[in-house]
């Protein structure tokens, strides 16, 4: 009986919180056929907004994937001191609100900051422009490679990479040969994560992007946009195909998910 | 082959550490990744948020407290520290249950329950704040209205910290043996106190540390509260969101003093993580 | 000379793990790395394939100076005691690994890594990966992947230590063949005296991070320096203040010259051998034991209580426990 009582309680605080209602705004979008849907997110705006997400999360996770490996390297591959404190700093961007993260990043490379003023006088904008985009979503979305990254390491051990070395492999033909290969799904894992965090970041984007329409806008910024000026169809829109997408990286992690 | 017997007399009295090759503590190729990892981490991270801590203080700690007591800036750090709360509360009560019926009931559909747990995960948040507002907005088909509520902003923030207990406890109930329990059935224990003395002890650790990380995002939180709170001042504005309204009117220094307070909770809620989850480690 | 370690020294952190440690190997030979678990065996090997850097010392690899080389230039081959299989790789590409990394043509490749497989029996499994082998065959593929690259010496750490007791035995006796075949110089760890003595040419006895002794097999079971050799390498006993292979000892019902007086406690058979052992007078109840064939024990007519004489034969090699 109890077990029937917790299933229910369960079944519909998950149904009432999460489940109703992305299936609702799912329903609003299509109940009027694919054609609004698409021509909502075929407009000027959504398009250039769509480039502008594509861009940055492209560019992120570029960053990230090459500090992930490097990094994860680092923490189970060699020894220093202070790795627990590297380890405490790879983590910290979890608990910092984007809201911070976008104020942190305007204080140091914004025109009237110091380092932003000098990027700036060489021809060099990052805020309110695509660098500090991306600098942002890097901010956030850092420990995510590395995360998915060291267990495997770990488990992986460093015996394959030792006898490589002995068999006359270079560092980097051990870890392209050996290294890589085994942590590929981990990787991939974490790429997807990464990405998903990349295309979805909406609070430190908001803040160093000015939120210029049609320049700096990406697609979070698109649908708050949209829905504050009543243009609710490209809102829900935009944020159904965004759902969508994370819909397809909840099922691609589960695929690529290290089982054990 | 001989072991040099004879040789060894003859070689100088070694001190320990004196001569021969001296050792670096660690490698060139460590050096320089390492090296790398911390310039390109401090330019991201450690320093902008460096300078947000001395911005709040540049000005002094009188400074720094009357930006943090405004009336609307403390309305808003208090809203969202006893929301954070409320929510962490819930999160602990439901993500324990929720983790329960995963690893212990059994019934159809379970495995798609169990894959979407993760949804607010890699949910944009603000299409969370939108997809809340639709079912529980002014065109709410269910006829509940929580926008420009404080009760909007918990269910927003209930919302994009679900995952946090539910993915902490349940891999220690997958892990706690079944034996143990049956051990106890049979020396006579009901199942409550089973439950009551034998699981509760072993989950505590986890469901305390998958609390605190949920404090911590709730606390953090900006992108899913903006649609929904409406943004009222004094009643629905939680800290991230009047951070942002300072930020947009050049008020930095204001803006750093709370961005200050939001960095301690959430450093301290964080080192009360790393102390809970030693003490998990101990008692595993 | 082969492998030249000199007054090689490792500490990890403040632990010394090797002591002053020097070892010469000659070409061509077969020798075991012997000693107690933590003796610093698998340092010493790891330190002559470059995968540890001594603090102080150096290793000469066939003559060349190869303290500073890094593993991939020094030419040796290793074998894992957990294999390190490259888990992605099939048994034929796990093989040609080291030959693929110095681009040798594809046909050569080929050709020698079929060669190496049917030295080593493997090769109806080319096409297997790791996790499709028993542990043995693992091993093999160990092996012929260290030998494929033609290293000047061969290095194996505590090469059968996994495996079960029976394909040990065999695994053995077909590393001692294919030593004689392939005559590679070789260094292999074992904590099994047993497995040294029937193996190797030549033993080191390595404790505590010191070499204790070098020599033969005969050499070191019979010669050992120090009762801790002679413990290591073989059954002891006590008798009269000496520690003596209980083998090397006389049995007698009527006094002896120079002989110790015992009472027999238990007389134990085990098949051929029987296994006498005694209480020696003046030993404070400190029990010795002989080993004896089953034809003396019966000529004898060997029983508890009955009171004995002992003696080490003539030619018995005997350490006076007092000197140490
Ligand atoms: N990487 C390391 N870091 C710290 N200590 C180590 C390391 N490798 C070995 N040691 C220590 O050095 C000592 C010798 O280790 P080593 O592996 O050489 O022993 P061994 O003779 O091979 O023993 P076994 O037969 O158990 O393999 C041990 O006390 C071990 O704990
Ligand atoms: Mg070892």
């Amino acid at each position: 009986m109890a077990r029937y009582g917790l299933r229910t309680l369960a079944v519909v605080y998950l149904l009432f919180l999460l489940v109703l209602p992305v299936i609702l705004i799912i329903w609003r979008t299509f109940a009027g056929g694919l054609a609004p849907f698409a021509e909502a997110l075929t407009s000027p705006s959504a398009l250039h907004a769509f480039q502008v997400t594509v861009v940055v999360a492209g560019w992120a996770v570029v960053a990230n994937t090459v500090f992930g490996i490097g990094v994860s390297l680092l923490l189970t591959r060699h020894s220093f001191p202070g790795k627990r404190l590297l380890n405490a700093f790879i983590d910290l961007p979890m608990a910092v609100s984007p809201v911070v993260v976008g104020l942190a990043l305007i204080l140091v490379y914004g025109r009237f900051a110091p380092v932003g003023g000098l990027l700036e006088s060489w021809g060099f904008q990052v805020i309110f422009s695509t660098p500090g985009m991306v600098i942002a979503t890097v901010f956030v979305s850092m420990p995510l490679v590395v995360r998915a990254l060291v267990p495997v390491l770990e488990e992986l051990g460093d015996e394959q990479e030792q006898a490589a070395h002995t068999l006359g492999a270079s560092r980097l033909q051990s870890f392209l040969r050996i290294t890589l290969p085994g942590i590929r799904w981990a990787l991939g894992y974490g790429v997807v994560l990464c990405l998903a965090r990349s295309l979805g970041e909406y609070g430190a984007v908001a803040v160093v992007s000015g939120r210029l329409v049609d320049q700096t806008q990406t697609l979070t910024l698109f649908v708050e946009e949209r829905f504050q000026n009543f243009d609710q169809p490209a809102a829900f829109a935009a944020a159904t195909a965004l759902a969508l997408v994370a819909v397809l990286t909840l099922l691609l992690t589960k695929l690529l998910r290290p089982k054990d | 082959m001989t072991t040099d017997t004879a040789r060894r007399p003859l070689s100088p009295p070694r001190t320990p550490g004196g001569e021969g090759r001296p050792r670096p503590r660690f490698s060139t190729g460590t050096a320089t990744g390492l090296g790398v990892a911390v310039l390109y981490l401090s330019l991201i991270v450690l320093i902008p948020l460096a300078v947000v801590v001395w911005r709040s203080l540049d000005q002094g700690p009188g400074f720094f407290w009357r930006a943090v007591t405004t009336p609307d800036a403390w309305a808003a750090l208090t809203l969202t520290v006893v929301a954070s709360a409320i929510v962490a509360l819930i999160n602990l009560v439901m993500g324990t249950i929720i983790a329960w019926v995963l690893v212990r009931d059994r019934f159809p559909g379970k495995a798609v329950v169990d894959t979407i747990i993760d949804l607010p995960f890699a949910l944009p948040t603000i299409v969370a704040g939108l997809v809340l507002l639709a079912l529980y907005g002014p065109e709410s088909p269910l006829g509940v209205n929580l926008a420009y509520t404080r009760a909007g902003v918990v269910l927003a923030l209930l919302f994009v910290t679900l995952p946090f207990v539910i993915r902490t406890v349940q891999p220690v109930l997958l892990e706690l043996d079944a034996d143990v329990e049956q051990a106890a059935a049979s020396l006579g224990a009901s199942p409550f106190q089973i439950f009551r003395r034998i699981i509760l002890p072993n989950l505590v650790p986890a469901m305390l540390s998958g609390t605190a990380l949920a404090f911590t995002r709730a606390i953090a939180e900006f992108g899913s509260t903006v649609l929904i709170s409406g943004n009222l001042p004094f009643k629905t504005q939680v800290a991230a969101v009047n951070l942002f309204s300072q930020i947009e009117s050049d008020n930095t220094t204001g803006a750093a003093a709370i961005s200050t307070v939001l960095l301690a909770v959430a450093l301290a809620a964080l080192l009360l993580l790393d102390l809970l989850q030693r003490w998990g480690n101990r008692r595993g | 000379m082969a492998i030249e370690v000199r007054d090689v020294t490792k500490s990890f952190g403040t632990t010394p793990v090797l002591r002053d440690v020097s070892v010469d190997v000659e070409s061509g030979s077969l020798t075991a790395l012997l000693g107690p678990s933590g003796g610093g065996k698998s340092t010493l090997l790891r330190v002559i394939a470059g995968l540890e850097r001594p603090d102080i010392g150096t290793v000469h690899i066939s003559g060349v100076d190869a303290t500073r080389l890094s593993p991939q230039r020094r030419d040796v081959g290793f074998v894992f005691q957990h294999y390190a299989a490259f888990k992605h790789l099939t048994v034929f590409r796990n093989v040609a690994f080291g030959l693929e990394i110095r681009k040798r043509p594809k046909d050569e490749i080929r050709e020698r890594v079929m060669e190496l497989l049917e030295l080593v029996h493997l090769e109806k499994l080319a096409d297997r990966y790791p996790s499709q082998l028993s542990g043995g065959q693992r091993q093999r593929m160990a092996l012929a992947r260290a030998l494929a690259v033609e290293p000047k010496v061969l290095l194996l750490d505590e090469p059968f230590g996994a495996l079960d007791a029976q394909v040990r035995k065999e695994l053995r006796t077909w590393l001692r063949r294919l030593h004689d075949e392939v005559h590679v110089t070789t260094v292999f760890v074992t904590h099994d005296q047993e497995e040294a003595i029937e193996v190797a040419d030549t033993i080191v006895v390595l404790a505590d991070g010191e070499v204790k002794q070098v020599g033969s097999p005969a050499e070191v079971y019979d010669h050992p320096v120090d009762p801790f050799v002679m413990r290591f390498l073989g059954p002891v006993t006590e008798i009269g203040g000496d520690l003596v292979r209980p083998h090397d000892i006389e049995i007698s019902a009527s006094p002896l010259d120079g002989g110790t007086p015992a009472t027999i406690a238990r007389v134990v058979r085990l098949g051929f051998e029987v296994r006498v052992e005694v209480e020696v007078d003046g030993q404070d109840g400190r029990e010795a034991w002989v080993q004896v064939t089953r034809e003396l024990a019966d000529r004898l007519g060997l029983a508890p209580g009955d009171t004995v004489t002992l003696r080490p034969t003539p030619g018995a090699r005997r350490l006076a426990l007092s000197a140490v």
